[in-house]
C-alpha cells in the first residue's frame, strides 16, 4: 500500500461553477472600521449592533492567528485581500420566481427548489453575503415558528435575537468567532416556540459565487421547551484559484427539554478556508446533537461544541471527515459538562486519501462537584496510503469522583487483503475500496436521516485506482 | 516566576575548582548556562506546558547542595533500601558519592563499566561523549536540560558490553539533604548489542518537609538486541520541584521496558521519549502515580516510531486524592515510512476525592500506512461493585478501597520481569497510600 498513484473523485464538480458578478453593494476590498460602517450602513442596523460589530474588529485585531496550535496553513489568508460584504442589493425573497436569474439558476443546478418541494419544511438560500430566498411552509409557520435571514430576526425580532445573541459564543471567544461579530452577514434565525416538533427539517444553502470574497454567516437557534428541530445546511463554492474564506458562527439554544438536531454538509471547494466556531447550549433535560460531515474545503477548523448546563442535558457530536490530496481537514468537538448527570457522546470517523490529513481535536471538560455526568468518546482514523497523514489530539479535563470519562481512538488502514477477498469475489479494485470505505462509515451514517445518508454514500462513492500494492 | 537561580555564582566558578574534570565536559556546562539563560522560562499558553503550574516554578529559592557531615552521610546510607540481593549499589547525597558497592563480582571480569559520571567522563571519554545529552529535547524542558547540563555533578555511567547479561538490578540513590538544597542527578547507560541490564534509580529526600530541586536527566542507549529494565522511584520530599527527563534510544531487535513510579515532590514534572530508531524495536513505558495532598504531576510523553516494524507500548495509571492534580500529555508519532508500526497507549485516571482534578491529552500523529495505533484515556471512580464484593465479606471500607485502588496499580507493576523488583514497588506503593 505504499503506491503513490491513488486517485480519489468525489464528486465536487456539482458545485463547481460560477456566474459574473452583479453586486451592487460591495464593501470593499481589505478590513477596517469603514468596512464594518459600510455593511451596518447597508444592512441598516440598530446602534447597538453597530457598536458590537466595531468592538469586535478591536478584538479580531488583537487576538493573533493561533498558529501555536493550528495549521500554519493560516498565514495564507490575507485579510488585506479579501472583500467582506457583496450582495446584489435586493429583498430576501420569498418565492423562487422573484430571485434574479441567474441565482435563480444556481440554486436550480445545485438542486435546492426541488429538494424543497420534496422534503424540506422550508428552505433558506444565502449567495455570497445575503439570504435570497427565505421560505417555510405556511403549516409550519402557523405554528409560530421562525425561521428568516439573521438581518431580518434581530430587527424583527430583537426581544428573542437580543437575548441570545454572542451568548454562546461571545465575540472574543477566538478570532475567527471575533471576525465574524464584526462582518457578520446571512445566516439563519430560528425560533420555535414551546411544545412545537417541527417533523421536516429547516435548510441552510449557503454557496460562494465570487472571488477574494468572504462568507461570514450568523445562525442562531433557539428552540423552546419541549420543542424539536431538525436543521441541516450545504455549501458550495467555484474553484478559484486564490483563496476565499468562509467564517460563520452558530450559536445553538435548547430551553428544558428541547431537542435540536444541526446537520452540516460542507463541501466547498479546496481553495476554501472553512473556520468555524459552532456551540449549542442544553438547559435541563435538552439534547443537541451536531451531526459534521466535512468533506470539501482547503483547511476546516471546526469543533462543534454543547455546554450542557442543566440537569441530564445530554450533548452529541457524530462527525465525518474526508481529506483528499491538499486538504486538511482539523475537525473535533468540544463538551463542557456543567451541571449533574449530564451525559455526552463523541463519535469521529476519519479518511485520508493521497497527501490529505485529518485531525481529530477534542475537549472534554468534567468541573468540580458534578455527579454522575459521562462522556464517551471514539475516534477512528482510516488511512487509505503511504503519504496520507491523520492525528489525533484529544483534551480531557476531569474533576471529582463522581464521573466517567472514556475515550478511545484508533488507526488503521483499508489491507491489501481486504481487497484481494473481495476482488476474488469478482469486484474491481474501485469497487472493493469503495466498499471497505463506506463499511468503515456505515455505522454512522445510518444514523443520519435517510436523505443525508444516501447524499452522503453518494460522495464517497470512490473511484479508486491501483492504489493498491 | 523566577528563573534566576540562588546557585548560579558558585557555578561560574565551578570549573576551575575542579581541574580533573575534561575540558569538554567544562565547555558544556558553560554552554549549558548559557542555554538555560537564554531560553524562556515555560509561558501558560506554550502547548508543551497545557495546564502546567507554570508560575510555581520558581527557582530563586534553592540553593547548591552542600556536602554532607559525616554522620548524615552514615545515616543516609543507612536509610537505603533496596533490593535484598543487587549486583551493586551506589549512594549520592546531595550530588557528591558518599559509597559504591559492588557485590557482583562478575560485573568487571566482564568488561561492565559501572562508574560516577565525573570519573567516567575522563576515564571513557570517547564512548560517554558519544552518548551523553545528545538526543534533542522535545517535550518542553529544554531550558531545564541547559541548567542539568550546567549543573550536573552526581549520577552514574553504565556501560554493558555486547552479549554480557548483568543477572541482578544494579541500584542507585540519590539523597537531598537540607532546606532548599538542589540536585541534578544523570543517568547514562549504554547496553551494548545483545546485552541485558535492570537498573533502578531511586530519588530521596532526607529530610519528607524540607523544599528542594531536582533536575534529573536520565539517557539510555539500547544497541541492537539488547535488553533493558529501567525503573525510577521518585520519592523527593512533599515540599520538592523535580524535573525529570528520560530519553531511551532503543535499536534494531532491542527491547526496552522503563518504570515510572512517581510518589513524592509538590510538583513534579516527568518527560520520557522512546525513540524507536531500528526495525523490531519495542519500548515499554509505564509508570504509577499517587498523587494526595496539593501534589501536582506533570507527565509528557513521546513514542516516537521512525523505523518500519516497531512497537511500543504506554501504560500510566494515576490515583487522584485530596486536591491532587495530573496532567498527562502523550503522543504517537508515526514518522513517514515507519510502516507496520504497533503502537499503543493507555493512560487510566482513578479519581478518590472531589477535589482531585485529571487532565488527559493523548495524541496521535501518524504519517505512515499498514500501521495499528490506538490509544485510550479513562477517567473514573472506584467501581462500587467491586467495592461492594469486598464490604459485603467483611472487609472495612477505607481497607476495601485501600485493595481496589492497589489492584489498579498492580496492573502496571505486573508488567515488569522480575519478582523482586515487583515485590519492591508494591511495598513502597503500599506504604504510600
Amino acid at each position: 500500500m505504499e503506491t503513490d498513484n491513488a486517485t480519489l473523485d468525489i464528486d465536487r464538480t456539482v458545485g463547481d461553477f460560477a456566474y459574473p458578478e452583479v453586486h451592487v453593494r460591495d464593501a470593499g476590498v481589505g478590513l477596517a472600521p469603514r468596512t464594518v460602517n459600510y455593511i451596518s450602513d447597508v444592512k441598516e442596523d440598530p446602534d447597538w449592533v453597530r457598536e458590537f460589530r466595531l468592538k469586535a474588529l478591536e478584538v479580531f485585531e488583537s487576538k493573533p492567528l493561533p498558529t501555536h496550535w493550528a495549521s500554519k496553513d493560516l498565514e495564507a489568508i490575507h485579510f488585506d485581500k479579501i472583500r467582506y460584504y457583496l450582495s446584489p442589493g435586493t429583498e430576501t425573497k420569498r418565492s423562487w420566481d422573484d430571485v434574479p436569474e441567474d441565482i435563480k439558476k444556481t440554486f436550480e443546478r445545485l438542486g435546492i427548489p426541488e429538494n424543497e418541494r420534496k422534503f424540506l419544511a422550508g428552505v433558506e438560500a444565502q449567495f455570497d453575503s445575503e439570504a435570497v430566498y427565505s421560505n417555510i411552509k405556511k403549516a409550519v409557520g402557523d405554528q409560530g415558528v421562525i425561521f428568516v435571514g439573521s438581518t431580518e430576526g434581530l430587527k424583527k425580532h430583537p426581544e428573542i435575537f437580543r437575548k441570545w445573541f454572542g451568548k454562546v459564543i461571545p465575540t472574543g471567544d477566538n478570532k475567527f468567532s471575533a471576525l465574524n461579530s464584526a462582518v457578520f452577514s446571512g445566516g439563519s434565525f430560528i425560533y420555535v416556540p414551546p411544545g412545537v416538533k417541527v417533523k421536516h427539517p429547516l435548510q441552510a444553502y449557503f454557496r460562494i459565487n465570487a472571488e477574494n470574497f468572504g462568507q461570514f454567516e450568523r445562525t442562531l437557534i433557539i428552540v423552546d421547551e419541549g420543542a424539536e428541530v431538525t436543521y441541516m445546511e450545504g455549501c458550495t463554492a467555484p474553484k478559484f484559484t486564490t483563496a476565499t474564506l468562509h467564517s460563520a458562527v452558530v450559536e445553538l439554544v435548547a430551553m428544558k427539554g428541547a431537542k435540536i438536531q444541526y446537520i452540516t454538509v460542507q463541501n466547498w471547494s479546496p481553495n476554501v478556508f472553512n473556520l468555524v466556531t459552532k456551540r449549542g447550549l442544553a438547559h435541563e433535560e435538552a439534547e443537541i446533537k451536531w451531526i459534521d460531515c466535512n468533506i470539501g474545503s482547503r483547511l476546516t477548523m471546526k469543533y462543534p461544541g454543547v455546554v450542557m448546563k442543566g440537569r441530564k442535558a445530554r450533548g452529541e457530536v457524530l462527525s465525518i471527515a474526508l481529506a483528499g490530496d491538499g486538504q486538511h481537514q482539523d475537525t473535533g468537538a468540544k463538551m463542557i459538562h456543567a451541571a449533574d448527570e449530564t451525559t455526552s457522546n463523541i463519535i469521529s470517523k476519519s479518511i485520508s486519501i493521497g497527501k490529505g490529513r485529518a485531525t481529530y481535536r477534542g475537549l472534554v471538560h468534567v468541573p468540580k462537584h458534578l455527579k454522575n455526568c459521562k462522556n464517551n468518546t471514539e475516534c477512528d482514523a482510516l488511512l487509505i496510503n503511504g503519504q496520507s497523514r491523520t492525528d489525533t489530539y484529544p483534551t480531557i479535563t476531569v474533576r471529582g469522583a463522581g464521573n466517567a470519562v472514556q475515550h478511545e481512538a484508533s488507526v488503521s488502514q483499508v489491507s491489501a487483503e481486504q481487497i484481494f477477498y473481495m476482488q476474488q469475489r469478482g469486484l474491481t479494485e474501485a469497487q472493493a475500496m469503495s466498499l471497505s470505505v463506506n463499511g468503515f462509515v456505515n455505522d454512522l451514517v445510518r444514523q443520519f436521516p435517510m436523505e443525508y445518508s444516501v447524499e452522503l454514500k453518494r460522495l464517497i462513492d470512490l473511484e479508486m485506482e491501483g492504489s493498491v500494492g | 516566576m523566577s528563573s534566576s537561580l540562588a546557585i548560579e555564582p558558585e557555578l561560574d566558578e565551578a570549573p576551575s575548582e575542579e581541574p580533573r574534570r575534561a575540558d569538554w565536559l567544562g565547555h558544556g556546562r558553560a554552554a549549558g548556562w548559557r542555554d538555560f539563560k537564554a531560553l524562556p522560562m515555560p509561558h501558560r499558553l506554550d502547548e508543551k506546558w497545557r495546564f502546567s503550574p507554570v508560575k510555581d516554578l520558581d527557582l530563586s529559592v534553592y540553593n547548591r547542595a552542600l556536602p554532607v557531615p559525616p554522620a548524615v552521610r552514615e545515616g543516609l546510607i543507612g536509610r537505603c533500601s533496596g533490593l535484598a540481593e543487587s549486583a551493586g549499589r551506589m549512594v549520592f547525597a546531595n550530588d557528591h558519592l558518599v559509597e559504591r558497592e559492588v557485590y557482583s563480582k562478575e560485573l568487571a571480569r566482564k568488561g561492565v563499566i559501572w562508574a560516577p559520571i565525573e570519573k567516567a567522563a575522563v576515564e571513557h571519554e570517547e564512548i560517554f561523549r558519544r552518548h551523553f545529552m545528545t538526543q534533542e529535547v522535545v517535550l518542553g524542558s529544554k531550558k531545564f536540560a541547559a541548567l542539568h547540563k550546567a549543573m550536573v555533578k552526581s549520577g552514574v555511567f553504565l556501560y554493558v558490553p555486547r552479549g554480557v547479561e548483568v543477572e541482578l538490578p544494579i541500584e542507585v540513590f540519590h539523597w537531598l539533604h537540607g532546606a532548599g538544597a538542589s540536585s541534578f542527578p544523570h543517568t547514562l547507560l549504554v547496553a551494548e548489542e545483545m546485552s541485558k541490564v535492570t537498573l533502578i534509580d531511586y530519588f530521596e529526600s532526607a529530610d519528607a518537609d524540607a523544599p528542594g530541586f531536582a533536575c534529573g536527566v536520565n539517557d539510555l542507549h539500547l544497541g541492537p538486541g539488547a535488553n533493558l529494565t529501567y525503573v525510577s522511584v521518585q520519592n523527593w520530599s512533599r515540599k520538592a520541584l523535580s524535573f525529570q527527563i528520560n530519553s531511551t534510544v532503543v535499536s534494531r531487535d532491542a527491547s526496552a521496558l522503563s518504570m515510572n513510579l512517581n510518589l513524592g515532590a509538590a510538583v513534579a514534572r516527568a518527560e520520557s521519549v522512546s525513540r524507536l530508531v531500528g526495525t523490531g524495536g519495542r519500548s515499554d513505558m509505564l509508570a504509577v502515580t499517587v498523587a494526595s495532598g496539593a501534589q501536582q504531576f506533570d507527565q509528557r510523553t513521546l513514542q516516537d516510531h521512525q523505523q518500519p516494524n516497531t512497537t511500543s507500548d504506554l501504560l500510566y495509571k494515576n490515583v487522584l486524592s485530596d486536591k491532587a492534580r495530573t496532567i498527562f500529555s502523550g503522543l504517537i508519532r508515526v514518522e513517514p515510512h515507519a510502516h507496520r508500526t504497533d503502537a499503543y497507549q493507555k493512560v487510566r485516571n482513578l479519581l478518590l476525592s472531589d477535589d482531585a482534578e485529571a487532565n488527559s491529552m493523548p495524541g496521535l500523529e501518524i504519517l505512515a500506512d499498514e500501521v495499528r495505533c490506538s490509544h485510550g484515556a479513562t477517567s473514573g471512580q472506584i467501581d462500587e461493585e467491586e467495592l461492594f464484593y469486598l464490604l459485603s465479606r467483611g472487609i472495612p471500607p477505607p481497607a476495601a478501597k485501600k485493595l481496589v485502588t492497589a489492584g489498579f496499580l498492580n496492573e502496571v507493576v505486573e508488567r515488569l520481569p522480575s519478582r523482586a523488583v515487583k515485590d519492591k514497588l508494591r511495598g513502597l506503593i503500599e506504604a504510600r497510600q
